[in-house]
């Protein structure tokens, strides 16, 4: 009987009449409008652009919690609502009309963006303030909320490709915006075109979605995905997959997301840490009604997480940077998630709390990595670093924080919800639970050892820094956020899961959870996982914090520099895309030239006698094109009178 | 009122007017050539205000004068869904090209590579005016023979364009155009008569060179084949369709930015919309015989055009290329024959002339600036020219289909329209849609980003008239992006008439979702 329940949405679409609901495209408008106004309005918006910007993302954020309450308003099988708001594409068969849906998920990101996003925001005032560029960076910033809070409130899957590609869009300008930094635009590029790689998976997604159902609306093909063969579903699920691979930087499309880090840090945290990469895991979690009809793509989802949560850690390991550090971080909670969404509906819920801890968690990790950069010089070295916890008292306690929750300390945010993705992983039949829940298990552990070893690099130990580096607290409109994202990062997991507060929030999207009982702290594997997050930060404090760290970088094992390279990740591109590429290029241009070219050039000289004639048509060819204009006409009427007479 | 005789003679007549003006008379040929077009192109608003998308009629405001009785020759013009937008693109970029050719006939300035002397302007303006009048007569044609007339008839002012405004391997390259073109006009020029000779004529009729006559005419399997390869030769040589490509490369590079725009954005559309308008509606059997040869052809386009780009060194080669890959993704929606793809094709041949008109054109005031096509003689311009990077990056963005920009429209509908019936090509096809972002971004970034090039310190950002080239094609590119509702409300009926004539419809969804979507919204 769950499991019906389970697979179908308990709750129809309702369509708004009027209220905060009516309005949410105001959520979408703002921002876009804050980009319009600072891209067009040019210099003349220098003086102003920051809190234009920043007012335009607080003003969304305010339109999304008044949505949200008018949605808890609701008894939970009216929480899912409709806007209709244009006919965007009416052609022949497909119709796509643009409407936003407002239901538990989409709200639940879109408080996230807002929220996290305004926060940022306001941090960039100040991490921004010397930069002349600051305007742009922020009608930037706006364009991207625009087209996040898009993809997530979307109620078809054109617009969510429309808010997928443009939030790719902002993320190469925002990755590119340092463009006169060789590295800065070379990494925008790529991150462009690997996620190009994934938005191909996600584009033959949705037209196959559209060649089976005739539609591209959520509405009408979830209600009948169940009537769709599972070859169909299972297509469209690892279809998806790929897309979601794309912008989630999982395996193997992973490679983009280190050399992201070359954007303005409050970039990393809103785009490459607490949104933009997580939509991988809103587009499987939204198209819940498919995947529960595909365990294949399924286990697919669960296998692809399981190896990204573990390759990002490995590569958390031997960073040295401290942004790359946290990006295999990312990489690896994402995987976390990736892994609860593959469970089914069992991880929907999960994989979502998770998504939302981390956004604190995460954002709140990045911009103090941001506020310590800020401090020494934009340094980003942590071989460098040593010390800092007594100059950046504020920094270093928001940051503290954010370590305790992302390793799963007790009582902190991600002691809730990794914890749930763990468990649930070993609650999956047979072998593949014992494969999952392992997978889970070492990566918790892997991750209590890189990030004390961050913690221990950065903030404890002697000062290791460069001769003019006088680190300093950073101003307060950037540790104020810090501290609004700490306080999240304390008490969102407890909020979120306690009481199956989130899981009962999120059931009229992805269902009821088979065989959950609620959170059990004293459960066999929490406790197992408590054991070994222990021994990965006695070991970090083992190598990092009792002995003195090198300022160079020692050459390392093989597996510490296989881990450096980015588990060679982009050896294997270069080696097996790009060369081959750039051979087929350069071939396709020489076969262009002489071949095609020349085939035709050696019939027209054949044809005129030899290429001399060709040439020597080009001179006072003119004249005589009037001829045989004059000739080919004659020819025409000769042969019309010919025939007429037949 | 006869609207489209008069949208034929306004621009002939502006054209005798400006090459009659007295020497040393640049300006004033310049700003008649301007006042011209832009009369022409609120005559056209006026026209498309007038248009009824629900009309059962074939072609409206249709007129029909006997040219040469004897063989059913017509001076037949009018317009459908199709034909209108496809005007409408013409007459938009004229006066965007006549503004942006401003300096173009001027001598070259100093520093650059090649040293040019100043040619005469009002011929060149007024050869920008003929091609006008001829764009509009061809898509208007109504009788198979008249639009033969202006389908060659095009080629002089081009040939003219290329050849005596163009770079310095001009002469070169406006010979080859005008071989191919020959070439393919020969060949079309046989299938012409040879149509008019072996249609049916029904009882009571006379034999005619009236499209709307001709259909069905041609029953005979075997005749239909021959006609449909003369006629289709013609148009993949024009449009062009890979192997018939290698004149446009030469052909684009060489020519003037605004004579490139024409020639790219409105000419070579004469191809792709031969083929959609005659190929399929008056050799439908014919069509579906051949379309596994078509299809094949396009999506080699879509990818070899693509992969042969992102290895160009010149800039305008470059965007030539990017073509030759977009035409692919037409034709492909022209022979998929569903009505998204055949709604898809349309739409791309419009916005395909805003966004590579754009790119051309951005491209051709750098090469104003600089003096050099090649990407290699570029680097860090947005740092000193912010607005004219900030333009590249829009029009190339649209280039590789961005959603949210018009081009991703046009795009999503082809590939949609031809993955119900041809999932495989249509997926190779959509490979097309990765390359893309290769080439436009790796070009962005070898020109755009990065340290500044000591070639271009100094470069100046767009100016006034720069920015009135540049902003109504920006904001096509963006309004129609978003909202191209008006274009496909036109193009729908037009397509679906097209596709009745030929026989074909939709495949049925396998889980028809979409209609109970209706009952159950209730």
């Amino acid at each position: 009987m769950t499991s019906l329940l389970a697979a179908a949405p308990a709750a129809e679409i309702a369509q708004a009449s009027g209220g905060v609901l009516g309005l949410s495209w105001l959520m979408i408008a703002l921002p876009l409008a804050g980009a319009a106004i600072l891209l067009v309005g040019g210099r003349r918006t220098n003086s102003f652009g920051h809190l234009l910007g920043t007012a335009m993302s607080l003003a969304s954020f305010v339109v999304a919690v008044l949505a949200f309450f008018e949605l808890l308003g609701r008894t939970a099988e009216q929480r899912r609502v409709g806007v209709e708001l244009f006919d965007f594409i009416p052609a022949g068969q497909l119709d796509v009309k643009m409407g936003l849906l407002i239901d538990p998920l989409s709200i639940s990101f879109a408080l996230l963006i807002t929220g996290v996003g305004s926060l940022i925001h306001i941090y960039s005032i100040g991490y921004m303030s010397h930069d002349p560029d600051r305007r742009r960076f922020f009608s930037y910033l706006n364009l991207f909320v625009a087209a996040m809070l898009l993809l997530v409130l979307a109620d078809n899957y054109v617009g969510l490709y429309i808010g997928w590609e443009g939030v790719g869009l902002a993320s190469y300008l925002l990755i590119g915006f340092w463009q006169f930094k060789p590295s800065a635009a070379v990494a925008a590029k790529k991150a462009f075109i690997v996620n190009r790689v994934g938005d191909f998976g996600l584009a033959i997604g949705i037209f196959t979605l559209f060649a089976t159902f005739g539609t591209v609306a959520y509405g009408p093909i979830f209600e009948h995905a169940d009537k769709a063969s599972t070859g169909i579903l299972t297509a469209v699920g690892l279809l998806l997959l790929l897309g979601a691979c794309g912008k989630s930087a999982q395996l193997p499309l992973q490679s983009w997301l280190l050399d992201a880090m070359e954007g303005p840090t409050p970039v990393s945290a809103l785009i490459h840490a607490a949104t933009m990469v997580t939509a991988g895991v809103y587009l499987i979690t939204r198209s819940n009604p498919i995947f529960d009809g595909a365990p294949t793509a399924q286990l697919a989802v669960a296998i692809v997480g399981a190896a990204t949560l573990l390759a990002g850690a490995i590569i958390g390991c031997a960073k040295d940077d401290i942004k790359k550090a946290l990006a295999g971080s990312t990489m690896s909670q994402i995987g976390y998630m990736m892994l609860a969404a593959g469970l089914g509906p069992a991880g929907y819920a999960i994989a979502i709390a998770h998504l939302i801890t981390h956004g604190f968690f995460k954002a709140g990790m990045f911009l103090g990595a941001g506020s310590v950069m800020h401090a020494m010089n934009d340094d980003v070295n942590m071989r460098k670093y040593g010390g800092l916890r007594k100059v950046m008292p504020i920094t270093f306690i928001t940051f503290g924080l954010g370590y305790l929750a992302i390793i799963g300390f007790p009582g902190f945010a991600g002691y809730f919800t990794k914890d749930l993705i763990i468990e649930a992983a070993f609650g999956q039949e047979g072998v593949r639970g014992y494969l999952l829940g392992g997978a889970a298990l070492l990566g918790a552990a892997i991750t209590a050892f890189y990030m004390s070893r961050l913690m221990f690099m950065t903030f404890f130990g002697e000062k290791r820094w460069d001769k003019d580096a006088h680190p300093h607290e950073s101003p307060p409109v950037m540790t104020w956020p810090l501290i609004l994202l700490a306080i999240g990062s304390v008490g969102g997991g407890a909020f979120l899961v306690l009481g199956d507060r989130f899981i009962h929030f999120l059931e009229p999207v992805v269902g009821k959870p088979e065989n959950h009982h609620g959170f059990n702290p004293v459960a066999p594997v929490g406790l197992i996982t408590l054991v070994l997050v222990a021994a990965g930060v006695a070991l970090a404090w083992v190598m990092y914090g009792r002995r003195p760290v090198p300022v160079e970088a020692p050459r390392g094992s093989f597996l510490t520099v296989f881990a450096r390279r980015d588990l060679y990740g982009d050896a294997i591109n270069e080696s097996l895309l790009m060369r081959p590429g750039q051979w087929l290029t350069r071939f396709a241009v020489f076969f262009d030239n002489r071949g095609v070219d020349g085939l035709v050039n050696g019939l027209a000289a054949g044809v005129g006698g030899t290429s001399g004639r060709l040439r020597r048509l080009q001179t006072g060819f003119a004249r005589s094109y009037a001829l045989s204009m004059f000739f080919g006409a004659a020819i025409v009427a000769g042969a019309l009178l010919l025939v007429g007479n037949l | 009122m006869p609207w489209l005789p008069i949208l034929i003679a306004v621009p002939a007549v502006g054209a005798l007017g400006v090459s009659l003006l007295p020497k040393g008379s640049d300006k004033l040929a310049k700003q008649l050539t301007l006042a011209v077009s832009l009369v022409v192109l609120a005559l056209t608003i006026a026209m498309a205000t007038q248009f009824s998308a629900g009309s059962k009629e074939r072609f409206q405001f249709a007129q029909t004068y006997d040219w040469i009785p004897a063989f059913g020759v017509h001076f037949g013009v009018g317009v459908d869904g199709i034909a209108l937008v496809l005007i409408a693109l013409s007459v938009i970029l004229v006066p965007i090209v006549v503004l942006a050719s401003w300096h173009d006939t001027d001598a070259s300035p100093d520093g650059h590579a090649e040293a040019r002397p100043k040619r005469s302007t009002k011929t060149y303006f007024a050869l920008i005016l003929a091609l006008e009048a001829m764009m509009i007569g061809v898509f208007a044609a109504t009788d198979v023979f008249l639009f033969y007339v202006f389908f060659e008839a095009m080629l002089i002012p081009m040939y003219f364009m290329i050849g005596s405004y163009g770079g310095p391997q001009r002469s070169y390259a406006a010979v080859k155009f005008l071989l191919y073109s020959l070439f393919g006009g020969l060949l079309m020029l046989v299938a012409v008569i040879a149509t008019y000779v072996f249609q049916a004529v029904p009882q009571g009729g006379e034999k005619s060179f009236l499209f709307t006559e001709l259909i069905g005419r041609i029953q005979d399997p075997a005749t239909q084949k021959w006609l449909f390869l003369g006629f289709f030769i013609a148009f993949a040589v024009k449009a062009p369709l890979v192997p018939f490509h290698t004149w446009l490369p030469d052909a684009a590079a060489q020519a003037p930015a605004g004579a490139a725009v024409l020639l790219v954005g409105v000419l070579d559309k004469v191809g792709t919309y031969g083929m959609l308008r005659f190929c399929l509606e008056l050799f439908p059997d014919a069509a579906k015989f051949f379309t596994p040869l078509v299809l094949v052809l396009s999506v080699v386009g879509i990818v070899y055009g693509a992969i042969v780009a992102i290895g160009q060194t010149d800039m305008k080669r470059l965007i030539a290329y990017t073509s030759i890959s977009h035409f692919g993704f037409i034709a492909l929606g022209v022979f998929a024959m569903t009505s998204d793809g055949g709604a898809g094709a349309t739409l791309y041949m419009v916005n395909h002339g805003f966004s590579t008109g754009a790119l051309f054109l951005i491209v051709g005031m750098l090469i104003w600036r600089r003096g050099s096509q090649f990407i290699s003689d570029y680097g860090g311009v947005q740092k000193i020219a912010p607005l004219l990077a900030g333009a590249f990056l829009i029009a190339g963005l649209s280039g590789l289909a961005l959603p949210g920009l018009s081009s991703f429209v046009s795009e999503f509908l082809v590939l949609i329209g031809s993955y119900t019936v041809y999932p495989v090509y249509a997926i190779i096809a959509t490979l097309g849609v990765i390359l893309a972002a290769i080439y436009i971004l790796w070009m962005y970034q070898r020109t755009m980003n990065g340290p500044t090039a000591e070639s271009v310190k100094g470069m100046a950002d767009l100016n006034i008239r720069e920015k009135w080239v540049v902003a109504p094609l920006l904001v096509l590119i963006i309004g129609l992006g978003f909202y191209p509702k008006p274009l496909l409300d036109v193009i729908n009926p037009a397509v679906k008439q097209t596709l009745s004539t030929v026989g074909v419809s939709d495949p049925a969804p396998k889980v028809p979702a979409a209609a109970e979507q209706k009952g159950a919204g209730q």
